[in-house]
């Protein structure tokens, strides 16, 4: 029996060592944000590609900082994350290339319904932020350098005001997925940024609504990345591309379009 | 409250239709966290026996380093797994990251010093009981270890659950190592993290029950083993 087990561990070395040394291994690793999985994005429109193309598509979904960090590390073949910023320091100093746009939603804050610091119907995210720090209101921070925590720290900074001061206090980071941090604002009935994605997709909303939307400043493009295969050689550059050619061309772009959750679209394709 | 119930039924459902998904995950978390188990075991108990029968200067603190490291988070283990793993670090052109090995990897550390540490234990008591009758029997070295974990053989399934138990239910090292990719490493553990953070709280729950199923199935087929071979060593 024991042996038998042993036998396995070390078929399972094997067969990941030479699935390793073939830089056009059968599969790419996407690291990716939690939006897009938690949407149930991935799981609509990869078997489409997989259909068409015979590769697999292995997501490991973490926040944009980590899914960065990751990359840097070589630990991928292909990056889909939203943070502008940060991306075009990655392709910057040479851990990516071939950078593009593929789609977008936007920002929304959602909030309890007693909505106690009153941003119930605003349209200047800064200023609902604003009222949220006057009233002192508890908001959830996702705490992660994630795309969306980028974001909400952008927002404060236009509202002129710096939450890290109250932290504990009324401004809570999570430290957490988008996901958990839904679950943590809600929970304690309280404040928070999310992408509209995971928003419409969550199970947990009770009944908490959407207070704050249709500021431009909460757009949320996101972007797909190679990681540099000259720096990285065992990168799946041919798998790599495949997949960004096609999420990026028309097929792939049509299959954001139609992802729907209660007839809602959650993505909207922007690849030029 | 709604969620409760609802967990419970749907628990009840996704086994009772034998939802293929679910046998996955269930599968995955058993290979893993089974053979994670047996390596800690081979390592752990040869390891604890061998401290358990020999006197050596620094003895003491590696017992007490085997017992603190009994506590390793998870999440800390995962982490310096990944590091190794990882394309960047010293290990990475295994290309082990993101696969039920690199699973089992941080596993086998996870629940090598609980094994270790209760096997010590369990065998320095029987040999503190027995010591007397194998000296006169002329039993020693690899003999003595063989013969005392032999003997101990129905506490150290015991410390085999302890492992198990430790193994299938820990989410914070294999979440980092494994990725939590569909149809490749998602186990009960991370399933139920992403489930949750999805705000499925009643599927979350319906899949925590499944998981502590599996685990009284586990332990209940063990000891019903035990029991039986024990009895029969008694008669």
């Amino acid at each position: 029996m024991f042996r038998r087990w042993l036998h396995l561990v070390g078929l399972g070395l094997l067969v990941s060592c030479s699935a390793a040394t073939a830089a056009d291994r059968g599969f790419i690793i996407v690291q990716s944000t939690t939006s897009t999985q938690n949407s149930g994005l991935f799981d609509a429109i990869l078997p489409k590609f997989r259909e068409k193309t015979g590769i697999e598509v292995r997501v490991v979904a973490v926040g944009t900082g980590q899914a960065l960090k990751n990359g840097r590390n070589g630990d991928g073949d292909v990056l889909l994350v939203h943070a502008r910023a940060a991306e075009d320091r990655f392709v910057a100093d040479g851990f990516g290339i071939e950078r593009q746009d593929v789609m977008y939603n936007d920002f929304v804050i959602i909030g309890p319904p007693d909505d106690p610091a009153g941003i119930t119907g605003g349209r200047d995210a800064p200023a609902a932020l604003a009222g949220i720090a006057g009233a002192e209101a508890p908001f959830v921070s996702r705490g992660d350098n994630s795309g969306t925590h980028i974001k909400e720290r952008a927002l404060w900074r236009a509202a002129g005001i710096d939450p890290s001061g109250s932290s504990g206090a009324w401004y809570r980071e999570a430290g957490s997925g988008m996901g958990a941090t839904l679950n943590t604002a809600v929970g304690m009935g309280a404040y928070t940024l999310t992408d509209r994605a995971t928003w419409i997709g969550f199970g947990n909303r009770r009944d908490f609504k959407v207070l704050v939307e249709g500021d431009k400043r909460l757009f949320n493009p996101y972007g797909v990345i190679l990681v540099n295969p000259t720096r990285h050689p065992h990168v799946n550059a041919v798998g790599g591309r495949a997949f960004i050619s096609w999420l990026t061309g028309s097929e792939g772009q049509a299959a954001i379009a139609a992802y729907t959750v209660s007839d809602i679209q959650l993505f909207y394709p922007s690849s030029k | 409250m709604g969620d409760i119930q609802a967990a419970f039924s749907l628990a009840a459902n996704l086994i009772l239709s034998g939802d293929a998904d679910l046998f996955e995950i269930v599968g995955l978390s058993l290979s893993v966290s089974v053979t994670a188990v047996a390596i800690a075991c081979a390592i752990g108990m040869t390891l604890g026996a061998v401290v358990a029968v020999t006197r050596f200067p620094g003895r003491g603190a590696i017992i007490v380093l085997l017992n603190a490291l009994m506590g390793l988070p998870p999440v800390v283990v995962g982490l310096a797994v990944y590091l190794m793993l990882s394309r960047a670090g010293p290990l990475g052109v295994l290309g082990l990251l993101y696969t039920p090995t690199a699973m089992i990897i941080a596993q086998t550390i996870l629940v090598t010093p609980v094994v270790a540490a209760l096997t010590r234990q369990v065998v320095e008591d029987l040999h503190r009981e027995y010591d007397e009758a194998l000296k006169s029997l002329g039993v020693r070295g690899l003999g003595l270890v063989r013969t005392l974990l032999w003997d101990a053989r129905y506490s150290l399934i015991t410390v085999a659950l302890a492992g198990f138990g430790r193994a299938v239910a820990e989410v914070g090292a294999v979440i980092i190592v494994g990725g939590n990719i569909d149809h490749l490493t998602r186990m009960m553990t991370t399933a139920i993290a992403l489930e949750t953070s999805k705000g499925n709280l009643a599927l979350a729950l319906g899949l925590g029950i499944v998981l502590v199923g599996i685990s009284l199935v586990v332990n209940g087929a063990v000891s019903g083993l035990g029991g039986v071979a024990g009895r029969s060593r008694n008669v």
